[in-house]
């Protein structure tokens, strides 16, 4: 009886869970979906294909492609050494350092938005998608630094120390030791970093002004009064990235439990 | 060779928290000056409190919006965490690799993807509709209770819950699934109930994570913009979606009172997180 009922709870969750994608895909690829009828009647991938096929759709999806892997390349690049010195030192003022990047993780984009809308109008950088990308780094930059310094919290530096030792100069003790071992950490980072601002709204409404859209803009615009087939398929292009990167993260995610696992 | 490593901390940080600090720095003073009235633009460089005078005092659609606010922030996070602890005591029981993968899964769908999903199901001729009408329940679409874009923000509330749950589920699991499971154990030996160890042992347990991250849901779901914007109506408003229709008003006067509303939300929420981050700390 209880095996049944936490059973039931599983399922029900699941379900729940998968619901979204459930409704996306009967709506994506059906056609004449009338009223009354439950389910659909007619499948078909011409919706679809068609929505693919437009151009707006086709340019959001580049340009926020874009605009995501030079947020993530950013993030990497600035986020790296402050990470680096936040997870292997101890210096005054490290606690300062964690509250000015927490900071911009609570302050609302909405405030943020507003406030760069002004500053990015007058020095040029509004309508541009470096502009954009810009204002994504606020988001994105803390959590990328919290990933990386909670790799290097695990780091063990002798590994530098006994390259160095044997001869190796420090640009190739950089690229063959320390980026070799931190790689998983940096795909996660850089992949959470994409993610944050293939996701973003306001940021990128407020900044690129109507020039500069991406998927969620189109798929805001579209769900305030567009028709279901085409809402649901804008929802399936905007999902299929954070998918693929939770099922790639997933199985990371397991390789470092089990780890933990076998040193019990 | 160690001397090597050896530089000013201050040095790495440098990259990050200037480009962090400049842009909050910035778009805090634009902000700020946006609401005292110095809009350069029209060459106006008076300083006035006229806009926060008009937001605070002439205004009733601000304090409107300020209840409606609240409301939806507080009962999708009180609903939200009851769920999720339910859900997380159940769960722990049985340590599965699934569980976890699914409420991770969750983050696949941003807010404004659940938001839409939520709109295709409730809508009132949306899914759910449709098999309340071939069930017979009824006739036609206006039938159906309007549960997205109403006037009480139920649609609002429930997909903050949707995509609330997942998430404080998963603070309240990774504390359950960290404790030893000793204390239970101890617990149900000295006599306890079944009631007893969950008010006396789990409840407590969990409480200081659990109340830091709904001070964090509190605060996201108080200051976004989608979810209100999409799934509510245009009276009573999202006190965020009011700030931002001030905000785009082409009215320069209206632009500052959209800057005092956004100063106002940005206030509380960085409250809230900063009292939710010494809970989490005091648990460390």
């Amino acid at each position: 009886m209880k095996r049944l009922a936490s059973r039931l709870v599983r399922v029900g969750l699941y379900l729940v869970l998968i619901a979204p994608l459930l409704i996306f895909i009967a709506y994506a690829f059906s056609t004449r979906w009338f009223f009354p009828q439950p389910f659909p009647t007619e499948w078909t991938t011409i919706t679809f294909q068609r929505a693919l096929h437009d151009s707006r759709t086709f340019s959001s999806v580049t340009q926020g492609l874009w605009i995501a892997l030079l947020v993530s390349i950013f993030s990497l690049i600035i986020g790296f050494p402050a990470a680096r010195v936040l997870g292997l030192r101890e210096f005054r003022g490290r606690q300062l350092a964690w509250l000015l990047l927490f900071l911009p993780t609570v302050i609302p984009p909405l405030a943020i938005g507003m406030g760069l809308n002004i500053l990015f109008l007058r020095i040029g950088l509004a309508g541009s998608i470096f502009g954009v990308a810009l204002a994504h780094l606020v988001p994105t930059l803390p959590y990328t630094v919290f990933t990386l310094s909670s790799a290097f919290a695990r780091f063990d530096e002798n590994y530098e120390y006994q390259a160095l030792a044997l001869g190796a100069s420090p640009i190739r003790t950089f690229f063959t030791v320390t980026l070799r071992l931190m790689m998983p950490s940096l795909t996660v980072a850089a992949l959470f970093a994409f993610l944050i601002s293939w996701s973003q709204y306001l940021l990128t409404l407020l900044i690129g002004g109507g020039r500069i859209i991406t998927l969620p803009i189109l798929l805001f615009s579209a769900a305030s009064g567009g028709n279901p087939a085409t809402i649901a398929t804008l929802s399936l292009l905007f999902i299929a990235p954070p998918i693929l990167v939770i099922a790639l993260t997933a199985r990371q995610l397991n390789q470092h439990g089990n780890l933990i696992k076998n040193q019990f | 060779m160690r001397d090597k490593f050896v530089y000013s901390p201050w040095i790495a940080l440098a990259p990050a928290m200037i480009i962090l600090m400049v842009l909050l720095g910035a778009s805090l003073f634009y902000a700020i000056a946006e609401s005292v009235g110095y809009i350069s633009t029209i060459g106006q460089a008076e300083v006035s409190l006229e806009a926060y005078r008009n937001v605070l005092t002439q205004n009733n659609e601000f304090w409107i919006s300020l209840a409606f606010s609240l409301w939806i922030s507080v009962a999708a996070t009180a609903i939200s965490s009851v769920i999720a602890l339910v859900l997380a005591i159940w769960l722990s029981r049985h340590n599965s690799h699934a569980d976890t993968l699914a409420l991770n899964w969750n983050l696949a769908f941003p807010h404004l993807v659940w938001s839409v999903a939520l709109l295709l199901f409730l809508a009132q001729s949306g899914l759910f509709a449709r098999w309340a009408a071939s069930l017979g329940w009824i006739d036609m679409p206006s039938q159906f209770p309007v549960l997205v874009r109403d006037r009480y923000g139920i649609g609002i509330i429930l997909s903050y819950i949707g995509k609330e749950v997942p998430f404080l589920t998963i603070i309240i699991l990774a504390v359950l699934r960290s404790q030893a499971v000793g204390y239970d154990v101890v617990a149900e030996n000295l006599g306890a109930s079944r009631w007893q160890r969950l008010r006396y042992v789990t409840i407590p347990q969990v409480m200081p994570a659990l109340i830091a991250g709904d001070l964090l849901v509190f605060g996201f779901i108080f200051s976004s913009y989608e979810v209100p914007a999409l799934l509510g109506v245009g009276y009573p408003r999202a006190l965020p979606a009011l700030a931002l229709r001030f905000f785009l008003d082409p009215d320069l006067r209206a632009r500052s009172e959209g800057m005092v509303m956004s100063l106002i939300i940005t206030v509380i929420v960085v409250v809230v997180a900063l009292v939710s981050l010494k809970i989490g700390e005091r648990q460390q």
